[in-house]
């Protein structure tokens, strides 16, 4: 059978994993046999990694060994994320590092990057889909959020890399749902999709074409918002019960990192206790003996969330306007947990007069959305569908004055090109400088700076004569890449590429050998030796055996058998697989098991025997 | 499997649809025959592929998705025209500092003038003088309607430029005008952005 590909939806707050099974998604469930595994991180005292809900006790009990929402700093530098690291008390190492792009935070006694802790998460998915199977996992389609940019998507790649999966592609996460939502249903026509999610907001507008019995996919517009989400609402409501401590029990807690995460912990019931009573309480015990309470009412609760809920406005009537439909919006389709609360279904309703959708479980569309991509790529079940999506930025490069010149609008169908021409403005000039952005502002300063190319290697030639055409390529990942050629003579001009965040590929590699792929490796060969170990023990102790009277007393054949397990427990030790040994000295066990137990009676006659009847009485 | 696929170079992007040059398309057979070739032709279809493969299904399907965005909105469709017919020539870029000037079309010089002054007077001044505001929104409405005037100038000398090339004429001082035309409306429309960033800005 072909290797199965897997579907991963690597989300802010909750993380999971499926695949098709025939022409059916299937969410695959943990361990704890939860199918959502908490997007959390913790390393032990004892230098254990642990994902998920066992990660998550680390949170409250030792914060410094516990990472979470670590979505949010993915392709993002130390300047970026300094607001984030106050709200969600990241530890993040302060380094003046001429790449002080990347940005690394303490997990206890190490240091890791973003990709790193991402990676422990698709690990631990890998492993749970692995586990499900019985079989190795090495491909995935993972998910992001459409408004994710170019060094967002590549760290995501990185991640993957690092836990030892290729992605084959990146789906945005809200046309997921809508592979979803068409395999679900097979309708077709005009639809919008609202994620609203853990840490991020995407609102996508699709066209379901079907014809010739296939369904394609056809995105017309996409926006969102990188760091807007359910976490806001948390952080908001923690701001309050941290003011209300303060003020009426005059204790600050603002930097408790243990009392912030307990509090996070009640807040976050309460907001979910809101979508469906019309109010909830909060309760939480101090550290000083006091005990912190307050009821909130759901209209309150509405108000205080209302500037929140209200960006999501903006992106949503933007993405229409791009759209340039020509009817009305059919379907609405809710995605990510947080549209869930009911005012964000009365907002979504009145943003697109339409009642919207949620038969699916919107925490899981995403993920199955990713084993439907998955599908399509395997050329399976799914190869009757077809996905075209868009880049959700616009690709600029810096021209004078520190000005964009836009070559790849946003919106377009990917893969998308273009080509610049670039030409020298000093006599001999053998390097071209480009700078590479993303955004929709007109200055340079105000975009994203995504990558700094150097043309090298250019013929010498008077000012203005050489012609180097650069291609700009996004592929279906959403990711640049830039090739260049010389026309006048034709040569490939050698590219230089500086991404502005995120790691270089050595990097990548490096980390790869630091990972726990790395240390699985050495853990399998100590399983061995210690197996190896245990059998030499039992081949020992049956080696004596023989010499005791016990041995004697046991049947030709016995012996016999008992010899040719002694022989396959010594070639399986010759192996380097360590379950083979243990499969072996198990039988060798379960074949000396009745020589034993001779050998133990007469151990016990004989202790009685040296004995005298006072000694016993 | 589908069949494999070669890197195949277009000569343009009207070749990619298998259309001549025409400035007035079919626009529901585009669209019809660019999801037929995405279906053939799309990286998808070649995820299990020999490397080369996966890079012919990306070049090409590049290319017909920059074809597509081309063609099927009339303005990029025109000034592709009149770079394809060499009337027009894009942009060389100098060591990302190129830039090409935007000169004023002598007929506007003197609307575009006194806008400029209002414009630098709302920027300064913000827009409490209500005679700045209401000169802005003046100077707005003339600007969309001259552009109104000059898209419909546009399509009749695009239907002009198509005839002369049914006839079997080059249609050069066709493709001239509207060139002409092109750089008036590209001109208008910047103005109008400037205006209406200074009306409504948003935050």
């Amino acid at each position: 059978m072909a290797e199965r590909i897997i579907g991963i939806d690597l989300g802010t707050t909750n993380s999971l994993v499926a695949y098709m099974e025939g022409q059916t998604p299937v969410v695959i469930p943990g361990e704890d046999g939860q199918n959502l595994v908490p997007s959390i991180v913790a390393l032990t005292p004892e230098g254990e990694i642990v994902v998920g809900n066992s990660a998550r006790k680390w949170l409250i009990e030792a914060p410094e060994r516990a990472v979470y929402s670590v979505k949010r700093l993915m392709g993002r530098s130390q300047a970026d994320v300094r607001e984030e690291i106050e709200r969600f008390h990241f530890r993040v190492v302060e380094e003046p590092r001429e790449a002080a792009g990347i940005v690394r935070l303490r997990l206890g006694e190490r240091v890791l990057t973003p990709p790193e802790i991402s990676a422990y998460i698709l690990r631990q998915l890998k492993r749970n889909a692995e586990r499900y199977f019985g079989a190795p996992v090495r491909h995935a389609v993972i998910t992001v959020p459409a408004y994710f940019n170019d060094a967002q998507r590549q760290a995501t790649i990185d991640a993957g890399r690092i836990a030892g999966l290729e992605v084959l592609r990146i789906v945005n996460e809200p046309t997921a749902a809508a592979l979803a939502y068409g395999l679900e249903k097979k309708r077709h026509g005009t639809f919008a999709v609202y994620d609203l999610g853990g840490g991020t907001f995407d609102v996508s507008i699709l066209r379901l074409e079907e014809s010739d019995g296939e369904s394609l996919f056809h995105v017309q517009a996409t926006n969102g918002d990188t760091h807007l989400g359910g976490d806001d609402i948390d952080n908001l409501l923690l701001t309050i019960a941290l003011d209300d401590i303060k003020g009426d029990l005059g204790v600050d807690y603002f930097r408790s990192a243990s009392v912030i995460q307990g509090l996070r912990a009640q807040v976050i019931a309460a907001k979910i206790a809101l979508s469906s009573e019309p109010a909830a309480k909060i309760a939480f015990a101090l550290p000083n003996g006091k005990e912190y309470r307050r009821e909130i009412t759901r209209a309150q609760f509405e108000e205080l969330i209302a500037p929140i809920l209200e960006r999501t406005v903006g992106p949503c009537r933007t993405a229409l306007a791009d759209a340039k439909l020509s009817g009305p919006i059919e379907e609405v389709v809710l995605v990510g947990g947080s549209t869930r609360i009911p005012r964000v279904q009365n907002l979504v309703q009145a943003l697109f007069g339409r009642e919207p959708h949620c038969e699916l479980n919107p925490d899981e569309v995403v993920a199955i959305g990713a084993a439907v991509q998955a599908g399509i790529l395997s050329g399976g079940s799914s190869q009757d569908m077809l996905l075209l999506d868009v880049t959700p930025l616009s690709l600029g490069i810096e021209t004078m004055g520190g000005v964009v010149a836009r070559i790849i609008h946003r919106n377009s169908t990917i893969p998308a090109s273009a080509t610049e021409h670039f030409t020298t403005w000093v006599e001999g000039q053998t390097n071209v400088a480009i700078h590479v952005l993303q955004g929709e502002r007109e200055l340079a300063k105000d975009c994203r700076s995504l990558a700094r190319f150097d043309l090298r290697e250019i013929p010498p030639m008077s000012a203005g004569l050489p012609r180097i055409a650069v291609k700009f390529l996004i592929d279906a990942n959403g990711i640049l890449n830039v090739s260049a050629v010389e026309e006048r003579t034709g040569k490939a001009a050698s590219i230089q590429v500086k991404p502005s965040y995120g790691l270089s590929d050595d990097q990548v590699e490096q980390m790869i050998l630091d990972s726990f792929d790395y240390a699985e490796e050495d853990l399998r060969q100590r399983q061995v030796v210690e197996a190896r170990n245990e059998a030499q023990l039992i081949l020992d102790a049956t080696e004596k055996a023989r010499r005791d009277a016990a041995f004697t007393e046991i049947e030709n054949a016995e012996r016999v058998h008992i010899g040719e397990l002694e022989a396959a427990l010594r070639t399986a030790m010759a192996s380097d697989d360590y379950a083979h040994i243990r499969t072996r000295i198990e039988a060798l066990n379960e074949g000396t098991r009745h020589l034993a137990e001779l050998m133990m009676n007469s151990a016990v006659k004989g202790a009685l025997q040296g004995r005298n009847v006072r000694d016993i009485g | 499997m589908p069949d494999a696929l070669s890197p195949t170079v277009h000569a343009d992007h009207f070749a990619v649809f298998g259309l001549s040059r025409r400035l007035h398309l079919d626009l529901a057979a585009l669209e019809k025959e660019f999801y037929r070739q995405s279906r053939k032709l799309h990286p998808d279809r070649f995820a299990r592929a020999a490397a080369t493969e996966q890079q012919a299904a990306l070049q090409r399907t590049s290319q017909l998705n920059d074809a597509y965005r081309t063609l099927a909105e009339p303005i990029p469709r025109i000034a592709y025209l009149l770079e394809l017919e060499g009337v027009r020539r894009r942009d060389e870029r100098v060591d990302a500092d190129g830039g090409r000037a935007n000169q004023v079309p002598t007929e506007l010089l003197e609307e575009v003038f006194e806008l400029n002054m209002a414009l630098d007077e709302a920027r300064s001044g913000g827009l409490d003088d209500p005679g700045t505001r209401r000169q802005l929104a003046e100077a707005q409405e003339d600007f969309q309607s001259k552009l109104g005037t000059v898209d419909t100038a546009l399509l009749e000398r695009a239907a002009a430029w198509d005839r002369a090339r049914d006839a079997g004429e080059s249609g050069g001082e066709i493709l001239q005008q509207i060139s002409g035309l092109l750089d008036r409306r590209n001109y208008l429309q910047n103005l109008l952005r400037d205006v209406a960033a200074v009306l409504s800005p948003t935050p």
